[in-house]
Order: C-alpha cells, then sequence, then structure tokens
C-alpha cells in the first residue's frame, strides 16, 4: 500500500478497496518500523490518527467525502495542531502545545486526512541539511551518510522512504524546493500569499511560504487543492480563487517556452547534475517545448540579499522566545536579563543564534542603510529580472541545487558553503514566484532535481508541466534501495 | 510663572487610546477593568504562528483625527516594528508607524488665560499598538512580577507636535485641547485615570532671545493635566539650576511621579535601545481612499471650537462659559440636555459648571459617572427658574438628588422644601417679624440711608428664620422695603 501514489489510495478509499483504518494502521507501522533508521519524525500521533482514521471511514462509508478523506499524511513541525506538541526542531518549543491549528492544519483536518505526525526540521526552519535540528538530524533515504536537505528534511525523507505518501513542508529560501530533490521526490513552493502563513511558526515573514511534498506532480495537485486557500487570518494572504490543480495536469505542453537561465548552469554546478538537468530540458522539447536562453543577471546578489533579509525578520520574529510566557525557560533566573539571556542562549542552537546576530546587526543604526536597504533593493532587482524573463517565456527551468546531497558535517564549519547549497532557490522565495522541483536523475545513486520556476499563480500550470513530463519518465518512482 | 532671562521650550508626544471595541490587530476586547489577563488572545500573547489583522476601526479614527486637525491624510501608511524587549511587550516589538504615519502635518489652536490664542504645530500621528502592564513588588506579590497583557494591542494614535509651546500653561491648553478634540470626535473615553491619555513631555530651556535649542529631556507617561503641570515646573527650574551652576543638561529620559512629586532620570541617551525599526512583513501598506476620507469628513462629529462658537450663538453663552462647557464633549452634552429639560440655559450653565462640576472634582469622578443625570439637574435648573425654590434650597435638592433621592420634584416633595411665594402669606409674615421686633424698627428710622441698607440684613434673616427657610427672598425683600419705607 505504501507504494500507492496519493491518487491512487484515494481511488481505493473511495472505492473501498481498503480502510483508511488499515492504511493508517499500515503507515504508522511502517514508522515504527523504519524511522528508527531515518528520524524523520519529531512527534507520532497514532492514537489521534487512528481516531480520525475510523472518522474518515464513516465519512467515505456515508459518500460524498472529499478527496483526501482518510488519506495519511505527515505535517512540518512548524504547523501548528491544536493539543499536540509543535516544536520547530527547537529546545525553545520542546514542550510548546498549541491551543490552536495553523489554517494548513485546518483545512487537512476539515478533508478528512489523517495526520500520521509531526515531522523533524532544521531549528525554525534554518538551514539546508536537517542538521541544526534540536531533535538530531534526519537521514537521507538514499544515503545514510548524507543530509536529506532542509529546512524540510523531515517530510522529504518521509516521503521519500515511503513512511507517508504526502507531506507538508515550508519553503523560505528552498526549503521544500532542496530537499525535494536530494530525497528524489516532488515539491512545490507556491506563490507567496497563495497559502496561510496562519499558525506556522514564522522564520522569515516575508519570504515564508507553505507547500507540499509527494512523490509525483499528481499528488502535490491533489495536495495543493486543499492546502491553499485564502484566509483572513493572514493578512498577507491572497484573496485569489483557488482552482482545481488536478483539472489541467493532463494538457499538453507543446508549444511551451521554457526559459533556460545562463546563470543556473554557470561554476558550481556539478557536472554530472547538470547533465541530468539538460536531459530533462531535452525531454520537454521532444514533447513539443521550445527551450529560449535567457539571463537573470542579479542570480549572483540573491543569496547576500537573502542572508540579509531573512536574519533581519528572523531576529524580530524570534524575539517572542524570551522564557516569559511558554516553551524553554532557564533554571532560576536571577533578574530579567538574565531570564533572557540564558532562556535564549540554552533555547535556541547555534545556527538560529548566528542568524539573529546577523540580523540584529544588519538592522542596527548606522548599518540599516548599508545591508538591509541595499538588500530590499536587490529585491527589486531580482524581481525585475524575472519580470522581464517571463515576458518572454512561460516558465524557467534549471537545477534545483548544485549538486546531490552531501555527506554529514562536510559543510557543517562553513556556513557560506551551506548558504550555496540555496543558490538556485532563493531568488524565486525573494521575488515572491512559485517554484518547484521534480527528480530528473540519479548521481552517484542519489537523486537530483529539475527546478521549475512559474510566473505568480501560475502553479496549475507548472503542476500540469510536471505531470506531463513525469508520465514519459520514471525518474518520481525509483525507490531508495530496500524501500519499495 | 517665568524665569528671568530663560525661554523654555515644550514639545509633546500624547499617546491617545482608540475607543474600538476590540484590539488593533486582534480580536480581543479593549474593556478596562477586568481580570488579569482574560483579554488577551493568542495574538496578544505572541504565540507562536499567530499574525496580526488591521482593526479598520482605528484606521477611521487615526483619518478622523486627521481630518480634526486639518492634517494631511497619508493616502498610503505603513507599518514598522520596534524592537526591544521588555517582558509587557510580548512580540518583543512594538507594531508602529516611522517612515509613512497615517496622519501628517496639521495644526491645533489654543487659547490662553489672558485671552490671546496661539497655533501649535501637528508634526504627525501615527498608529500603534499599547503594551501590556508589569504588576511589580507591591502590587503584585512580595518578590515576583506579575503580567497583565489586557492593555496590549490596544490601539493607540501618537501624537507628535512641534516644539511650540514655551511654558507649562500653553502645553496643558495644548493637552486640554488635544482632550477636547479625540473626546468630542469620539475616538478616545478621555478617561485619564485609566491611562486613555499619556502625555510625553520634551523640555529645553535656552537664555533668552537666542535662537539655538538647548539639550532637552523627555518625561514619559503624564496621565493628568495637574502632574504634567507640575513635571515641567519641576524640570525647567533643575535645568535651569544646572545650567546657571556652570553644568549641563544630559539628553535623558525621566519619569515624574504625581503622587511623591519626585521627578528621577529613567535612562541617559548612551542607554537608549536602539529600536531596529524596520517594515512589519506581516502587514500591507494601509490604504485610505479618498472616498472613505470624504465619508468620514461627512460624518465628523462637532469639533470643540464650532461647539463653543454654537454655545455663544443658540444658549446666549459668554464665551468663557461656551469654553468650559463646550470643551469637553461629555460636559457639552450634559449641559445641552440640562439646558434643554429646564428651558434656562444660564442658569443651566452655572449648575453645570458650579455644583456639579465641584462636587464631581471633590470626588473625583469624571461626568459621565455623575450620580446626578443631566435630566436631573434640568429638573432643578427648571425648580430654580420657576421660582418654586430658592437657592438655598436648590442645594439641598442637589444633595437629596446626589444621595439618590430621585428627582428634584420628588426631593422638593419628600423634604417638604416648597417656598413660600405667596404674597399675602409673605406680607403676614413680614408685618409679624416688624411687629415683634420694635426696637429694630426704631433704630432702622432712626439711621441714615447707608446704615438702613445694612440693617435690611438684619430682617431678612429673622423673616428667613420665621418661615424655615421657605419664603421667597427677592418676595421677602420688595415687601420687606415697602413696608419699611411706608414706616419711615
Amino acid at each position: 500500500m505504501h507504494n500507492l501514489t496519493i491518487a491512487e489510495l484515494v481511488t481505493g478509499l473511495q472505492s473501498k478497496e481498503f480502510s483508511s483504518v488499515e492504511l493508517t494502521k499500515h503507515f504508522l507501522a511502517r514508522i515504527a518500523q523504519l524511522d528508527g533508521n531515518y528520524n524523520c519524525l519529531i512527534t507520532v500521533t497514532a492514537d489521534q490518527a487512528l481516531k480520525a482514521a475510523a472518522a474518515a471511514d464513516q465519512r467515505l462509508a456515508a459518500g460524498n467525502a472529499p478527496a483526501l478523506c482518510g488519506v495519511p499524511i505527515l505535517h512540518k513541525d512548524i504547523f501548528c495542531t491544536t493539543g499536540v506538541r509543535t516544536s520547530c526542531g527547537s529546545k525553545m518549543l520542546d514542550n510548546f502545545i498549541p491551543p490552536y491549528n495553523a489554517t494548513v492544519v485546518e483545512n487537512f483536518e476539515q478533508a478528512g486526512a489523517v495526520v500520521l505526525g509531526k515531522t523533524n526540521m532544521d531549528e525554525f526552519a534554518m538551514g539546508s541539511s536537517n542538521e541544526t535540528s534540536f531533535y538530531g538530524p534526519v537521514k537521507n533515504p538514499w544515503a545514510s551518510d548524507s543530509v536529506p536537505g532542509g529546512s524540510s528534511g523531515g517530510s522529504a525523507a518521509a516521503v521519500a522512504a515511503r513512511l507517508a505518501p504526502g507531506a507538508t513542508a515550508t519553503d523560505t529560501g528552498g526549503s521544500i524546493r532542496q530537499p525535494a530533490a536530494l530525497c528524489g521526490i516532488t515539491g512545490l513552493k507556491p506563490t507567496y500569499g497563495r497559502v496561510s502563513r496562519w499558525g506556522m511558526i514564522a522564520f522569515a515573514s516575508s519570504l515564508d511560504q507553505g507547500g507540499p511534498m509527494a512523490r509525483t506532480a499528481e499528488d502535490c495537485a491533489i495536495l495543493l487543492n486543499c492546502m491553499a486557500s485564502y484566509d483572513d487570518k493572514d493578512s498577507t494572504c491572497i484573496d485569489r480563487q483557488v482552482p482545481d490543480y488536478s483539472a489541467t495536469l493532463g494538457d499538453s505542453i507543446k508549444g511551451l517556452k521554457i526559459g533556460v537561465p545562463s546563470e543556473y548552469f554557470s561554476e558550481g554546478l556539478d557536472a554530472d547534475t547538470g547533465k541530468a538537468v539538460r536531459a530533462a530540458l531535452a525531454e520537454f522539447e521532444a514533447q513539443g517545448a521550445e527551450l529560449v536562453e535567457i539571463s537573470l543577471p542579479n542570480t549572483g546578489l540573491s543569496v547576500p540579499a537573502y542572508y540579509v533579509i531573512a536574519p533581519a525578520e528572523a531576529s524580530a520574529n524570534l524575539s517572542r522566545f524570551d522564557g516569559v510566557r511558554y516553551g524553554y525557560r532557564c533554571e532560576d533566573p536571577k533578574d530579567l536579563q538574565d531570564l533572557y539571556t540564558r532562556t535564549r542562549a540554552e533555547g535556541f542552537g547555534a545556527e538560529v543564534q548566528r542568524r539573529i546576530l546577523i540580523g540584529t546587526y544588519c538592522l542596527s543604526a548606522g548599518y540599516y542603510d548599508a545591508y538591509y536597504g541595499k538588500a530590499q533593493q536587490v529585491r527589486q532587482l531580482i524581481q525585475q529580472d524575472f519580470e522581464k524573463a517571463f515576458e518572454k517565456v512561460d516558465v524557467i527551468m534549471g537545477p534545483t541545487t548544485p549538486s546531490p546531497a552531501f555527506k554529514f558535517g562536510s559543510k557543517g564549519d562553513d556556513p557560506v558553503a551551506m548558504y550555496l547549497e540555496d543558490i538556485y532557490t532563493i531568488a524565486t522565495n525573494l521575488a515572491g514566484l512559485p517554484g518547484m522541483s521534480v527528480p530528473c536523475g540519479l548521481v552517484e545513486d542519489k537523486p537530483v532535481g529539475l527546478q521549475i520556476i512559474g510566473n505568480y499563480f501560475d502553479e496549475a500550470r507548472m503542476l500540469n508541466i510536471a505531470h506531463q513530463y513525469q508520465q514519459t519518465t520514471d525518474w518520481h518512482s525509483a525507490a531508495p534501495e530496500g524501500i519499495a | 510663572m517665568s524665569y528671568s532671562g530663560w525661554e523654555t521650550v515644550i514639545g509633546l508626544e500624547v499617546h491617545v487610546q482608540l475607543a474600538t471595541k476590540t484590539k488593533i490587530f486582534s480580536g480581543a476586547s479593549t474593556d478596562f477593568g477586568a481580570e488579569a489577563n482574560t483579554q488577551a488572545c493568542a495574538v496578544d500573547l505572541a504565540m507562536p504562528g499567530t499574525l496580526p489583522v488591521l482593526n479598520k476601526q482605528a484606521v477611521h479614527y487615526a483619518v478622523m483625527f486627521g481630518l480634526a486637525i486639518d492634517a494631511e491624510i497619508g493616502q498610503e501608511s505603513a507599518f514598522e516594528r520596534k524592537n526591544y524587549f521588555y517582558p509587557d511587550s510580548p512580540k518583543g516589538y512594538q507594531t508602529t508607524q516611522l517612515e509613512k504615519p497615517i496622519v501628517g502635518r496639521g495644526n491645533v489652536e489654543i487659547k490662553l488665560a489672558d485671552g490671546r490664542t496661539k497655533n501649535v504645530r501637528i508634526h504627525h500621528a501615527h498608529l500603534e499598538e499599547d503594551a501590556g502592564k508589569s504588576l511589580h513588588e507591591g502590587s503584585f506579590r512580595h518578590g515576583v512580577s506579575g503580567i497583565d497583557l489586557n492593555r496590549a494591542g490596544t490601539p493607540l494614535i501618537e501624537i507628535v507636535s512641534e516644539p511650540d509651546m514655551s511654558n507649562a500653561e500653553e502645553a496643558i491648553a495644548f493637552a486640554k485641547k488635544l482632550h477636547s478634540i479625540v473626546t468630542s470626535i469620539g475616538i478616545c473615553d478621555g478617561e485619564m485615570s485609566q491611562g486613555s491619555m499619556r502625555f510625553d513631555v520634551n523640555v529645553s530651556v535656552r537664555p533668552t532671545g537666542t535662537s539655538e535649542l538647548g539639550t532637552r529631556t523627555e518625561t514619559k507617561n503624564l496621565n493628568s493635566f495637574k502632574f504634567m503641570e507640575e513635571a515641567i515646573h519641576k524640570e525647567v527650574e533643575r535645568q535651569i539650576d544646572l545650567i546657571e551652576d556652570g553644568g549641563t543638561v544630559t539628553q535623558e529620559t525621566r519619569l515624574y511621579n504625581g503622587d511623591t512629586k519626585v521627578a528621577r532620570s529613567m535612562r541617559s541617551k548612551e542607554e537608549a535601545n536602539d529600536y531596529r525599526y524596520f517594515p512589519c512583513p506581516d502587514l500591507l501598506p494601509v490604504i485610505v481612499s479618498d472616498e472613505t476620507v470624504e465619508e468620514l469628513r461627512r460624518n465628523l462629529p462637532e469639533l470643540p471650537d464650532a461647539r463653543q462658537a454654537r454655545f455663544v450663538e443658540q444658549y446666549g453663552l459668554s464665551d468663557y462659559d461656551a469654553g468650559v462647557l463646550g470643551s469637553d464633549a461629555a460636559m457639552a452634552t450634559y449641559f445641552e440636555v440640562t439646558a434643554e429639560t429646564s428651558g434656562n440655559s444660564k442658569l443651566a450653565a452655572n449648575w453645570t459648571m458650579g455644583e456639579l462640576s465641584a462636587r464631581l472634582n471633590s470626588q473625583d469622578l469624571s461626568i459621565s459617572k455623575s450620580p446626578v443625570i443631566a435630566e436631573q439637574l434640568g429638573g432643578l435648573v427648571a425648580r430654580i427658574a420657576d421660582n418654586s425654590i430658592s437657592g438655598k434650597m436648590a442645594k439641598q435638592v442637589f444633595e437629596g438628588m446626589w444621595a439618590g433621592e430621585g428627582s428634584a420634584d420628588e426631593v422638593i416633595e419628600a423634604r417638604g422644601l416648597k417656598q413660600v411665594s405667596d404674597s399675602g402669606a409673605l406680607e403676614q409674615m413680614v408685618t409679624d417679624v416688624l411687629t415683634a421686633n420694635q426696637g429694630m424698627v426704631d433704630d432702622y428710622i432712626k439711621s441714615d440711608e447707608a446704615k438702613r441698607k445694612k440693617k435690611l440684613g438684619g430682617f431678612m434673616g429673622k423673616i428667613m428664620q420665621a418661615s424655615k427657610g421657605q419664603a421667597n427672598p427677592q418676595q421677602v425683600n420688595q415687601i420687606l422695603a415697602q413696608k419699611l419705607s411706608e414706616l419711615v
């Protein structure tokens, strides 16, 4: 059952081939049996899952149940869940049990999806390797000595290891696409404002966006149908009708203009990864698409701009973790200052502290203009790069990451090398554009991803393009050894 | 008070709590006085993942203030985060406006005691959220501080003036005028004792005739006009003494305790926070359309200046009386109801400004909490106007109403305070008193004109005593004068 796609599970559940309870028990058993190897889950919610599955079975029996009714999924532990610990991968929130659901969680609950648990992640979504999690790193199911990517590494690895057919994730600079690429699955970061951020613990508010992860584009479409909604509790959520992302998956992509940015194929890109991406582009040509060389001249500025803006926002977003109202509090504080400093020094890990310091510095009197002000200007330039490109092409394609999954510890001492991991993904966050990663090959037996960048609110077309690719290729069905 | 050889320069920052039902970024209630932390929702507690949603009513109130002071209204304003750590600031930053405030430059005209008027320029006014309250030792429990977040997220406008005031009188006049404006247009309840308006006073001094500004200090969080006046005088004197003794004023934030009358330094400029303002990414720019501004302009309640002019015109009040009664919205409404109920606006004005205000002040009550409502006072004024009761009796009736004994007529009835105005009965009373006091009458006749006038009071006292205070004094006066002149 764990090899079935969400689309197939929906059919099976609706036609009563199997029940949600059976399905849920199967996946819970897999998690119990296998997750010791991967560390994908921070919290398993077996009891709640079985209850939800039983309720889903009743709804299914009554007929007219929504598509996702009874389908088991996982939530990244950044989405608040009523009554279930939501840690954000941090010691700071190890004891935090929210009294509210994130809108995303609520949407899936309404649809009758069954939540198996909460997935591991880089602490406060800050990281590209899952090594910053308070709960220990997630191991890549394709190579246990390698990282799964981050920050949504737990969700990506869980889907790759068939511990769940799909999962929610978030992407601030590549946190959906990069782990999707490194774990060989499909992941989509929607347009900023498409998915509500209410109840999604903030890292960098102007960049954060939730999105789905699954093995196929078709499954991502089913998940996004549920996940995307207008929400008046999030002022940056955009009031725009959510299309049926499944409806246009079968459209032909003949005549599609694909922009290929030269900057995404230059120095820094691993040769074999480049080859795999080129092969994917050739496949699209074979399907009748046209490749157009384009330039995104400010790509090189995206990483430095991002590492000013994201930490600046984070430095304020994480100020609320002060030991006063909830979360971790240091033992026996002497006074207020001691409460603040020790709570935050003990509750946050090194990478989070580094980013808070960077952000605080960038916003400080006398530095604001040189850093934050300048970075915002760069952000405009990057947005203009894309605007110009989309005058000529329908979508943009390139690699998701410069290389396949790297080994644990290999970039731990060099934050800048780690930050460059997101070189191809960060620009879309700065521009607010949707981006997705689709498995397109194996390099040294590890997956690599093709990135598809769309224009604003063009998720339906991106999913259609990815689905068409997955009709004639089977990288998305490749499984790590011992999994399938 | 003036200080020879020195000029004072004062600018104000005024925090005005907006009278919205819910908070500026959440749906929690803004009611004052609830049990600690019962009016703070997940957003106010800054729980992880929560997000702010701007209260439109707060935006409209801010625009109304802008219209009231004839200011530029920011068609697009934006929110910033002001970062600092304090337990009553749950997010670790305050959401406020810096670069693009909603209200731009405006003007407020103040009237001074000597009849002069002066224009105080408003630099801008911006929207922001209030902080919670720290309950320190003494007010909470021994050795522990508590936090009450009920107030956290209450909408405020902060009004920033130019340093256009040159003494405490002007500063107080300006503060009172702002109070008058915000209560008149109904955007603030004006309850100073509950912190609905709080003043930060920037003060500097310089030698008379010089133009360069001296170093200023800011005394924060004054919540009464009286404390503000005291704090200004104290600070001006402190600065002048300091400079005259060869010292210099340090830029600092100060606190003034109105109860102990002690002012002290809170933090110096060096200790000041670097607030690291940056645009709040959780909120979109605030766009106020021309249509909305025009609609708010059309529906703007009467402003104090216009109301005072109307009081002079409509009720025949003096400028002074119109100023007193017309500046406070609650007082103005009270007066108008009293005037209409009684049909005598002059007497209604006297009683509202006199007996009622004195009593409210002595018990520290706002007019909205007055035990005697306007209809009751109007009833009393009507009985004075139609001579049913004397002024002296009226005070007793007022006592009765204050004590909850009912309407004026009910108190008059119950206490038997009806004035005797029957001229036959009064004439008999006067005749009886004159007959019984022949010695006084003889004395009166012997006296010259000037002394006679003084002696009239003696007869009046006897007559009023005889009538148990119920005789109509004007009538008695007339009858007495008549009878005595007949004897002379």
